[in-house]
Order: C-alpha cells, then sequence, then structure tokens
C-alpha cells in the first residue's frame, strides 16, 4: 500500500469520514433496573394522557365447554353469518368441545392482535365521561294523581260506578256540545243529524236532520236564552232546542222574532241571513247564515250575543263575526294572515284568538289592533282553549304537541307535552276545576291537572293525571272532540266509533 | 385549531414518510385524539380526519430514534452505493457501523414509574407469546421468535417463584391467565399450541414495530420483578440439572435454555430472606377499622390457600395434554408434576412413581391404569383453581361428560343472567360466608312505589331531553332482558330434552 494511500485513510480516520468498528462490549448492558427509585418523580408527557382501554374478557360464552344455553341453534348461526362483520356483537360463534385434546387452533387469533395493533395506534381516543343514572331519578318530583282529585276516572270496565255511553249515531261523531246549566248535550257528526241527549238517563231526546255532514256546534253560554248554533258544511244554523223551560224556549224565540230590519244590514259581503224555512222552523231552525266556502267552526262569545265563524278557505274572508239580535256579520281582517284553523272569543275582555297553522294573533276587538302574537312552534295547530281566567292558553297540534301558553310569561310556550302517539284533536279547559283535557286520534283523552296560582311570581303547575281509554279507532280517526261538564268532574267525549262517553 | 394537528400537518412538520411516522408512533406510544367538535377543528367540515395533540408532535420531533431513522435511511444508501461499485471493504465497514437505537429512554418516558408499565402489560405479554409460537418466515426472522419465547418462559418463571397466578381460563380463542403484579390484574391469552399459518392480510412489519417495543419493555419489566424476588437475572436453575435422557436431546449451549423453559425447575435465589409477618396491631373490635382488617385478613387467608392449592398434589401429565400450560398453572400453585421423559426434556419422576397422585388424561380409554392415583381430564385444574379449592374428582374422570366450564372473568350485575351452575356455586360462597358471621340483612322499608298507571303519567310530564335519556336506558333494559329470557328459555327447553332422555333410559 503506497504512503498517498495510507494518509488517504488517516485523513478520513481523524475526519471522522470513516468511523473504527465500535466496541461491543463497552454497550450499556441489556437490561438493567430502569425504575431503581420508588418515588421516581418523572412526570408523565402531558396531563391530556388517555390510557388504551384494556381488552374485553371473556365471558361465558368464549369457554371450550360452555353451558348449553350459550350455544347458538341453526337460525342463530345462519344469522350470524349472514350479518356484516362488523355488526357481529361477538366475532365468533361459541361452541362446545367434549374434551380439551379436540379443540383446534383459533383461526383468527393472529388476525386478532393485528387488529388490536391497528386500534393501539390509529384509534382516536376519547375520554367519554359516562354518568351512571338510575331512571327512577329522572322521573319528574309531581305531586301524586290521588292528591289532585277530582278528575274523570271511570269509563268502562268499572263495576257501581257513574258513567254512560251514548249509542244512536251512525256515522263518527265529530262534534259535542254541553249546555251551559250541565243538563243536556248535542252531539253532531257525519250521519247528518244532530241529536240531542239528556246526560244523567243516556237518552237521545231529539234528532235534527240537517241535510249535511255537521262540523261543529256551539251551545248558547247565556243560561237563558234555548240556543245553539250549529255548522252544516256552508250554513251557520241557530236552533232553539226547545228543552228545558217552556218559558224560556218561548222568550228566546220573542227575542230572535224582535228584529227590525236596518239599513245598512247585509252589507257585508259572503254572507247572507235568511229566517228558516216552514218546514225547518218546526224542527227548531231559527236562523240561517249562508257563507260562500265551507264553515269549519263555530264559537260564541261569553254573552252570547256575538258569535264568530271560521271559513278556511275563505282567503281575506275567513273570519266572520256576526251578532245574532242585530242580524249582522262583519269581517274584521282585510287580510289573511295564514290558514286560519280556529277562533276564540276571551272569556272577560274585548280579544280574539287566531290561530294560524303555526301562530296564535291575540286581537284587541275595541282597539282594532293587534296585541300580541304567539309561537306555538308546532306545525300545524288543530284546536285551541283557553283557561276561564283568560291569561292561559292551550293549543292542540297535529304533529301531537299540547302547548301550554301562559301569557303574561312569554309568547313562547310554557310548557309542551308530548304524551299522545297521534295527532290531537280537541283541547279544552274545565270552567271551575283546574283541569284539561286533550282529544287525539290514538283513541285517549289524556286529562291534565294545570293550576294557576294567584301569585304571579308562581309558574302553573301541569300534572297529567289520567289517561281515558275506551274510543276504538277507526280508520286512522280516534277520539274527535271533547268537552267538560260544567259543573262537575266530568269529561264527554265524542268518537270516530260513533260512540259518545260520559267520564266521571 | 385548539391543541390538535392534523396528520399531514404532523408529517410536514416532522419531515417523515407515513410509514416511519407510524413506525415512530408505535414505538413512542403515540395515538390520535377525537376532537371535542369536529367542525370547530376542521373549518366547519365533519369529514373523517386525524388529529394529534400538538404537544405530543413535538415530543416526537425531538426524539432521538428520529436521527437514527434518518442516519439508517443514509446508511442504506451508502451501502447499496459501496455494494454497486462492488467494494466489499467499505460496504464491509459500513455494516459493521450500522445505527443502532434502543428504546430504553422511551420505555421510562411512556412509563415514568413501574406501576404503569404494570398497567400496560397485557397486550405486550399476549402479543409475545403469540411470536413465540410463530414459524420463521421472510418477515419473521428466528432470533425475535427466540427472543420472545425467552422473555415469555422469563415471565412464567416470575409467576411461579412468586406464586401470583389468579384466574385461568380455557376458552375457544386460548388460554386465558390472570395474576396479580403489585396488586394489579394482567391477563394474557396463550394460544393452544399449533402451528400457525401466517394470514396474507396482516402487515407483520407493524406488528413486529410493537414487538420490538414489547421486547424492551418486558425485559425490564422481567429485571425488575426478579429484583424484587432476589431472584437471579437473567434466570439460572437452582439445582444441578443431570438428567441422562437430556444426552443427545439437544446441544450442550442450548441445554439450559431448553430445561428452563420446561418450567419444571426452581430458580436460583441471590439473597435468601425471611417473610415479613403482618404484625397484629389492637384496634377498637367494634370498629369499621377492625372489620376491614377482618376482612383483608380473611382475603390474605383465602389467598394463602389458592396459593398452595396443589401442594399435596403430585402431577403426571400424559402425553395428549398440552403440556406448556398445564405445567404452568400447576406450578404455580405449588404442585409438582412430570411426565414422560421421553416426551421433553425436564421431566422429574416416573409414571411408576408410587407417589402420584393425580395423572392428568384426555382420552377415554388408558393402557395401564394404577390403582393408587386419579385419572382426571384436564379441566379438573382448571376449575380448581378458578374456585380456589380442591374439587371432586368424579365428575372429571376420563370418558365421563364434563360440567361446563364457566370464565372466572364474569362479574354478574343486577338483571344478568347466571347460568345455574354459577348460580350454585355463588349460592356456596355465599353459605361459607354466613358460617362465621351473621348477615343483617335490613329491610329496606317499602317505600312509596309508584303504581304503573302513576309511572307512566309521570313520563308524560317528562321533559324532552331526560325522557330521551330514560328512553334510552329502558330500551337498553328491554334488549338485556329479552337476551336474559331467551338463555332461560333455552336452558330450560335444555334441561327438559336431558330429563326425557334420562327417563326413557331407565324405562
Amino acid at each position: 500500500m503506497g504512503t498517498q494511500r495510507v494518509m488517504k485513510i488517516v485523513r478520513a480516520i481523524r475526519n471522522g469520514w470513516i468511523k473504527p468498528k465500535k466496541d461491543e462490549k463497552a454497550d450499556k448492558p441489556r437490561y438493567y433496573l430502569i425504575w431503581d427509585k420508588e418515588d421516581d418523580q418523572t412526570k408523565p408527557r402531558h396531563n391530556m394522557h388517555i390510557p388504551a382501554p384494556k381488552m374485553k374478557l371473556p365471558g361465558h360464552e368464549e369457554s371450550y365447554n360452555p353451558p348449553p344455553e350459550y350455544l347458538p341453534t341453526e337460525e342463530e348461526i345462519a344469522a350470524w353469518e349472514a350479518m356484516d362483520p362488523d355488526d357481529r356483537s361477538q366475532n365468533f360463534l361459541p361452541k362446545k368441545y367434549s374434551s380439551l385434546r379436540l379443540v383446534p387452533a383459533y383461526n383468527k387469533f393472529i388476525q386478532e392482535r393485528f387488529e388490536r395493533c391497528l386500534d393501539l395506534y390509529l384509534c382516536p381516543r376519547q375520554r367519554k365521561m359516562r354518568v351512571k343514572v338510575n331512571p327512577e331519578d329522572l322521573l319528574p318530583k309531581l305531586p301524586r294523581p290521588k292528591d289532585l282529585q277530582p278528575f274523570p276516572v271511570n269509563g268502562i270496565y268499572c263495576k257501581n260506578k257513574l258513567f254512560m255511553v251514548y249509542k244512536g249515531h251512525t256515522g263518527a261523531v265529530r262534534c259535542l256540545a254541553v249546555d251551559p246549566l250541565g243538563q243536556w248535550i248535542a252531539s253532531g257528526g257525519d250521519d247528518k243529524v244532530v241529536k240531542f241527549w239528556e246526560v244523567c238517563t243516556g237518552r237521545c231526546i231529539k234528532t235534527l236532520q240537517c241535510g249535511g255532514a255537521v262540523h261543529s256546534i256551539a251551545w248558547n253560554p247565556n243560561p237563558s236564552l234555548t240556543l245553539l248554533a250549529i255548522v252544516v258544511e256552508h250554513k251557520a244554523v241557530i236552533v232553539n232546542h226547545s228543552l228545558g223551560d217552556k218559558l224560556l224556549c218561548a222568550a228566546t224565540d220573542e227575542l230572535i222574532e224582535s228584529y227590525t230590519p236596518q239599513g245598512e244590514a247585509g252589507k257585508e259581503s259572503g254572507v247572507q241571513w235568511s229566517v228558516a224555512n216552514e218546514e225547518d222552523y218546526k224542527n227548531g231552525e231559527r236562523l240561517v247564515i249562508k257563507h260562500n266556502k265551507v264553515i269549519s267552526q263555530i264559537t260564541w262569545h261569553g254573552k252570547g250575543d256575538y258569535f264568530a265563524s271560521v271559513v278556511p278557505q275563505g282567503g281575506n274572508k275567513s273570519v266572520f263575526i256576526h251578532q245574532m239580535t242585530k242580524r249582522r256579520s262583519q269581517c274584521p281582517f282585510k287580510k289573511a294572515k295564514g290558514l286560519i284553523q280556529r277562533v276564540l272569543f276571551h272569556p272577560t275582555r274585548p280579544f280574539l284568538f287566531v290561530a294560524t297553522q303555526r301562530f296564535i294573533r291575540v286581537y284587541n276587538l275595541t282597539k282594532q289592533e293587534l296585541t300580541k302574537k304567539l309561537v306555538s312552534n308546532a306545525k300545524w295547530i288543530s284546536s285551541m282553549a283557553v283557561h276561564p281566567k283568560g291569561d292561559n292558553l292551550i293549543v292542540g297540534s297535529y304533529d301531537r304537541r299540547l302547548c301550554w301558553f301562559d301569557m303574561d310569561l312569554s309568547t313562547k310556550p310554557y310548557r309542551t307535552l308530548r304524551s299522545h302517539k297521534k295527532a290531537l284533536r280537541q283541547v279544552t279547559f274545565h270552567r271551575h276545576y283546574p283541569l284539561f283535557a286533550s282529544a287525539s286520534d290514538d283513541g285517549t283523552v289524556i286529562v291534565c291537572h294545570g293550576r294557576i296560582f294567584n301569585d304571579l311570581m308562581q309558574n302553573p303547575l301541569i300534572v297529567p293525571v289520567k289517561v281515558l281509554k275506551g274510543h276504538k279507532v277507526q280508520g286512522e280517526l280516534g277520539v274527535l272532540d271533547c268537552q267538560f261538564h260544567p259543573s262537575q268532574p266530568w269529561i264527554f267525549t265524542a268518537g270516530a266509533d260513533h260512540l259518545i262517553r260520559l267520564y266521571t | 385549531m385548539g391543541n390538535k394537528r392534523k396528520r399531514n400537518q404532523a408529517l410536514k412538520k416532522l419531515q417523515l414518510s407515513l410509514p416511519d411516522f407510524r413506525r415512530l408512533c408505535i414505538l413512542k406510544g403515540v395515538y390520535p385524539v377525537e376532537p371535542k367538535n369536529k367542525k370547530k377543528v376542521n373549518k366547519g367540515s365533519t369529514a373523517n380526519k386525524t388529529y394529534y395533540y400538538i404537544k405530543d408532535i413535538q415530543y416526537l420531533a425531538h426524539e432521538p430514534v428520529l436521527n437514527k431513522f434518518r442516519e439508517f435511511k443514509v446508511f442504506l444508501r451508502k451501502l447499496k452505493k459501496a455494494i454497486a461499485k462492488e467494494e466489499p471493504g467499505t460496504a464491509q465497514r459500513l455494516e459493521d457501523n450500522k445505527p443502532v437505537y434502543r428504546l430504553d429512554h422511551i420505555l421510562k418516558e411512556r412509563f415514568p414509574t413501574f406501576i404503569d408499565a404494570v398497567r400496560d402489560l397485557d397486550d405486550a405479554l399476549s402479543m409475545l407469546v403469540l411470536f413465540s409460537t410463530m414459524p420463521q418466515t421472510d418477515k419473521i426472522q428466528a432470533d425475535v421468535v427466540k427472543q420472545c419465547k425467552r422473555l415469555s418462559v422469563e415471565f412464567q418463571h416470575y409467576i411461579i417463584a412468586s406464586k401470583s397466578l389468579r384466574k385461568v381460563f380455557l376458552s375457544i380463542k386460548g388460554v386465558y391467565f390472570q395474576a396479580e403484579i403489585h396488586d394489579q390484574p394482567v391477563t394474557w391469552i396463550v394460544p393452544y399450541q399449533f402451528c400457525q399459518e401466517p394470514p396474507s392480510d396482516v402487515d407483520f412489519r407493524v406488528m413486529l414495530t410493537f414487538v420490538e417495543f414489547y421486547t424492551t419493555m418486558i425485559g425490564f419489566v422481567n429485571f425488575k420483578l426478579y429484583n424484587t424476588l432476589n431472584l437471579n437475572y437473567p434466570p439460572k436453575l437452582a439445582g444441578e440439572y443431570n438428567n441422562a435422557n437430556s444426552v443427545g436431546y439437544c446441544e450442550e449451549s442450548e441445554l439450559e435454555d431448553e430445561v428452563l423453559s420446561a418450567l419444571n425447575q426452581n430458580l436460583a435465589v441471590t439473597v435468601q430472606d425471611d417473610d415479613v409477618e403482618v404484625d397484629e396491631f389492637p384496634v377498637d373490635p367494634d370498629s369499621e377499622d377492625a372489620k376491614a382488617q377482618e376482612a383483608s385478613k380473611k382475603e390474605l387467608q383465602e389467598m394463602e390457600k389458592l396459593k398452595t392449592l396443589f401442594s399435596d398434589c403430585k402431577v403426571f401429565l400424559s402425553r395428549e395434554v398440552p403440556r406448556e400450560i398445564l405445567v404452568f398453572v400447576i406450578r404455580c400453585f405449588g404442585g409438582e408434576v412430570s411426565w414422560h421423559s421421553t416426551d421433553a426434556i425436564g421431566a422429574t419422576f416416573d409414571e411408576s412413581c408410587e407417589s402420584i397422585t393425580h395423572q392428568i388424561v384426555d382420552r377415554p380409554v388408558q393402557g395401564h391404569r394404577y390403582l393408587s392415583r386419579y385419572y382426571v381430564q384436564p379441566q379438573w385444574l382448571f376449575d380448581c383453581v378458578n374456585r380456589c379449592k380442591l374439587l371432586p374428582v368424579e365428575d372429571y374422570f376420563p370418558g365421563v361428560e364434563l360440567p361446563p366450564h364457566l370464565s372466572p372473568f364474569v362479574q354478574e350485575e343486577e338483571g344478568d343472567y347466571v347460568p345455574p351452575e354459577r348460580q350454585a356455586m355463588l349460592e356456596e360462597q355465599r353459605e361459607e360466608g354466613t358460617d362465621s358471621e351473621m348477615e343483617e340483612e335490613e329491610e329496606g322499608t317499602p317505600g312509596e312505589e309508584l303504581s304503573k298507571e302513576e309511572k307512566n303519567l309521570a313520563i308524560m310530564a317528562m321533559k324532552k331531553k331526560d325522557k330521551r335519556l330514560y328512553d334510552r336506558i329502558m330500551h337498553s333494559k328491554k334488549k338485556k332482558r329479552s337476551e336474559v329470557r331467551k338463555l332461560e328459555t333455552k336452558r330450560k327447553a335444555y334441561d327438559e330434552a336431558q330429563s326425557k332422555k334420562k327417563q326413557k333410559m331407565t324405562r
């Protein structure tokens, strides 16, 4: 080897280009006491560290000789094999071997280990707080229904208890009205008749042929007038039922006939007043108000002179307010604000509630202005009822909700109950007791206790107290109407199964 | 962006290729995290992305092994060049100075205290045990397998010496063992002794990276464990082993390793120390402390009983039973064990030995039967361990239909299905408990239980959020109940079929 070459290597070694062979013995021993001090103060690398969860420990079903109930049947094996591997609750099929010598190697052992490895370094980790909740603790603490009596309880299958079923209709009973003294009820339905019943005996006193399906019925709230309003397609008919005191009936007739036409009468277009013809007069019909379109609802003002009707397809003329004694009608709104579902008079003040599909507008009739707009959060309102004191309102909707509005509190619902399984058809308040009820297409009526406190700071107490069953569901329709008795804690319900029931 | 980074950003910062990054993640124990709000970290998109903690990425960036990776890449390039240029001298020199890295510092970082390491032993042990049974292939090198074998044998020796095995379970996947090391349960699974064909859909590079770290980890853990027991590390046999049968069994250099892996010899102890007896402190007999002490004492006694479960047994294994597993179990509970000296190395006594009490067999028929011993099936050993007592051998005679083998890991909760065998076991335990102390069961005052109707009404009045939670809980409960019912009906049908069969037999 030439000197030059030697020098080249020497230079390379000096400059560290060539490293001499390492001395293996100088290395540290392979293993030594790495955790030598007990109280080592080395900190973990950060405090967000999430340790990997341990693998699930095997249960009885993984045994080579499991109890017989863990062995899958043939159907279960087929179902397991048909399932996607990710959906299976276990990644193996339990099998029984009569002796240990017969147990074969598990063919997925390496794969399972490999998957575990992948989980350890590829699977995103997340710390999840799992709170163990006792489901009983979630139930709200409410007064027990027993302490909130009275409310209607008995309807069916009870011995020695007062309840009533009114049979006689041959079609679905659409509507129901109770006389303000609680002696009579009137009902109308798809069979084109209005029937009058005596509450206590369950007898049908009178039947009125109407010539069209009856969609709404309202009893005049004034006890000295023996009148009620019936909706037959696009006619609203005022009927003198002539039940009860003869003097009162005669006085009522007199009141109606005392009308003297004035100059401006009949100015409102879309409505036409007329007196019932001879034949109908004998049956009790007194006045007929013809509308252009089909009427969906009729409702009286508390005094019993004014009443309002709803014509949903009437465009800007969907709500009419009629005055019976002057035979005069007016359409209070120039513009239609949505599809109007229901209207209702405030029990004490000159307010009118107008429910469109999603909102309830409260109009002051004397000032002729909008005072409030309530947002129901429901998709399609079906019914509405106002508390006798007038500050609270309940709204039922076809999307199964019942909203309770406290109008002093907010324009949003104070409570929303979703206890029915199908659309709500009717909601109603009791006049004296703190009760309200909702009737639904699932064939049930839910009675709730809804107490309002005089103390303004205290929120209303709402407690469901009873689910009334009994009506059968026919063609997607269940209970179509419900009304409380004016003085007793009783409720009348009208069902699509042609029956009217009284729960006491 | 918070405290997390996407994976691609991390790769860019570290200037690493994806495989190298993954390797580093495995070695350093870095894992992705799920962000609390996906939209917030990902500019409004909820697409699945992998996020790492920024701190973790910084932690990777300062890793010395990272430099070694780069050095290794350079080394490979140089080596390739040298080979291509046909310079064997240079290639040899490069090979000698091949960059190597050690993982000691990573181990210390990942597990600052010994207990941390013990907590993470489960996966490491299962992995090493699996690799110790792997065949050598182009991907798995022989020395890796050998190393795994050695470490797992060392660990088993520790378990035998410390008598810390607690539960065993024969599953269809393999045999589960659970030991208690420094009050931490450590569970691992051993596959049945068959040659495993390495599947094609498994990436062995990933698994080998894990094995690389786990061998370091178990090695250090073993060292520490041996140290606590005053045993020599690497392990040495206590007695000189010279058996005439072992001549010609294997090479002289491998003899010690082979005998070691037979698990049938005690290990040499460096310093003999006396057992420390727990002193009794006088305590008020009625106080809570006294009760707790009583309970712990009782538990300790139970444990002592378990540790010497097989001490009066001298067991002989037939050739058809899985020897390594059984030897490990028997030795862990103080039993003596041997096998045919022609089966494997390490046999200590012969089949004809008169003092043998049990022989483990797994064939219905035996050639020659000694009257002085019981012939039992292997499940007997496992059931004894899980029940903490020697069970009657009658149920486990060869050819007999065995009672079901139950998992010792199941903790029954209220509403779970409990097989009748397990029920009997639990009742037995309870009886034993009540023998010594009268249990005073306080009758709960019949609280005002809500009637079903009232409950339904209360559910109606629930808030939406509560209702959803309630419904979900109820749904899962219902599902569980239906599963339990299914198992119960199945069992009932089975029992009926069984009794009918019996009636037919008697007729």
